[in-house]
């Protein structure tokens, strides 16, 4: 196996996986149930993203500067700081530990 | 849509250190370049090139089988995206392509349907050229720039996830879900396969979304589904 064959392999298996989904009738999801499983899915998806991105560091949990960015930004979210204020701040807040410790 | 761009450039800033970490893995700059532009979901990316890394071509299978698993939740993100994106098979397959983490989270963030479809569409291509460029970028100058998250770049993207994740947590029932997602999601994380938490902890929707668990005696809010979200101040909508 050369490793042009495993890039190849690996695009059409994930192209697969994503056209699935459009391939599936939308009408499954028009209704009430389907309908409340798909809005929170996003909030599942979303909040289990957000832990993985701010504690997971490959297959191990890390407690770092992520964290208190992430409090600052939900602080600031907190106070209706606009989005891409809290965004920036939160980028501030982790590379300033960085650079300090 | 400026949800689009904060998210967009965040996760873009990523490709350069996807680049420079393709190429160390022994990817030649074509190579990494192809997996940016063809494959185009930064986890199974991360995924191949990781394995390809500690396991050489011999780890092949085992390379296609990670990234696979961790594009796995993009059936999920394409569902959900399904009724967004319309009819048209041309039209399914651009936005098939386009269907990742990021596209999804800023529509499904949005309160109406064109602002569902613009903020798909726009976020989708914004990352898939920022991601591309940045690919790039960190292919040709390999590890001389360092570790990105030593810029608090993926310290940025888990905050502007939240900002999406925010403005939908008012009633009882979500806010539930997204605590017990996250803390599943943080507790898998030792014991299964990178980008399996994030699957498994969508679970606890399905689960709770089918019982209707803490939901609201009467159906009647549910019909409305978004539309009862406000969008959070400095949130486009």
């Amino acid at each position: 196996m050369t490793l042009w064959q495993v890039l190849i392999a690996a695009a059409i298996a994930c192209f697969a996986l994503k056209l699935t989904g459009y391939v599936i009738p939308p009408a499954l999801i028009s209704r009430p149930t389907p309908a409340r499983v798909a809005n929170l899915l996003t909030v599942a998806l979303l909040a289990a993203l957000i832990a993985v991105q701010t504690l997971g560091n490959g297959q191990h949990l890390v407690v770092d500067a992520r964290v208190p960015a992430v409090l600052v930004a939900a602080g600031l979210y907190t106070l209706k700081v606009p989005f891409i204020v809290v965004v920036i701040a939160a980028a501030v807040v982790a590379a300033g530990i960085r650079a300090l410790t | 849509m400026r949800a689009s761009l904060a998210v967009g450039i965040a996760t873009a800033a990523y490709g350069v250190s996807f680049g420079a970490l393709a190429t160390a893995a022994g990817l030649d700059i074509w190579q990494t370049c192809f997996m940016s532009l063809v494959m185009f979901t930064g986890g199974s990316q991360f995924a191949l090139v990781g394995v390809i890394a500690a396991g050489g071509i011999a780890a092949g299978p085992s390379a296609i089988a990670s990234a696979t698993l961790l594009g796995s939740r993009n059936v999920i993100y394409a569902l959900r995206m399904s009724p967004v994106v319309g009819s048209g098979w041309l039209k399914r397959i651009g936005a098939a392509h386009l269907t990742i983490d990021e596209s999804v989270a800023v529509s499904a963030a949005q309160s109406t349907p064109r602002a569902q479809r613009v903020g798909f569409w726009l976020t989708g291509l914004i990352v898939f050229v920022g991601w591309n460029i940045t690919t790039l970028i960190g292919a040709l100058i390999g590890d001389l720039i360092g570790d990105v998250s030593a810029y608090g770049l993926d310290a940025a993207a888990a905050a502007a996830f939240l900002g999406l994740l925010w403005p939908r947590l008012k009633q009882l029932q979500a806010q539930a879900v997204a605590v017990a997602a996250g803390v599943g999601a943080a507790a898998l994380t030792p014991f299964v396969t990178p980008g399996l938490p994030v699957i498994i902890a969508a679970s606890v929707a399905v689960i709770v979304g089918v019982t209707n668990w803490l939901g609201a005696a009467s159906g009647a809010d549910r019909e409305s589904g978004t539309a009862e979200i406000e969008p959070i101040e400095g949130m486009p909508s």
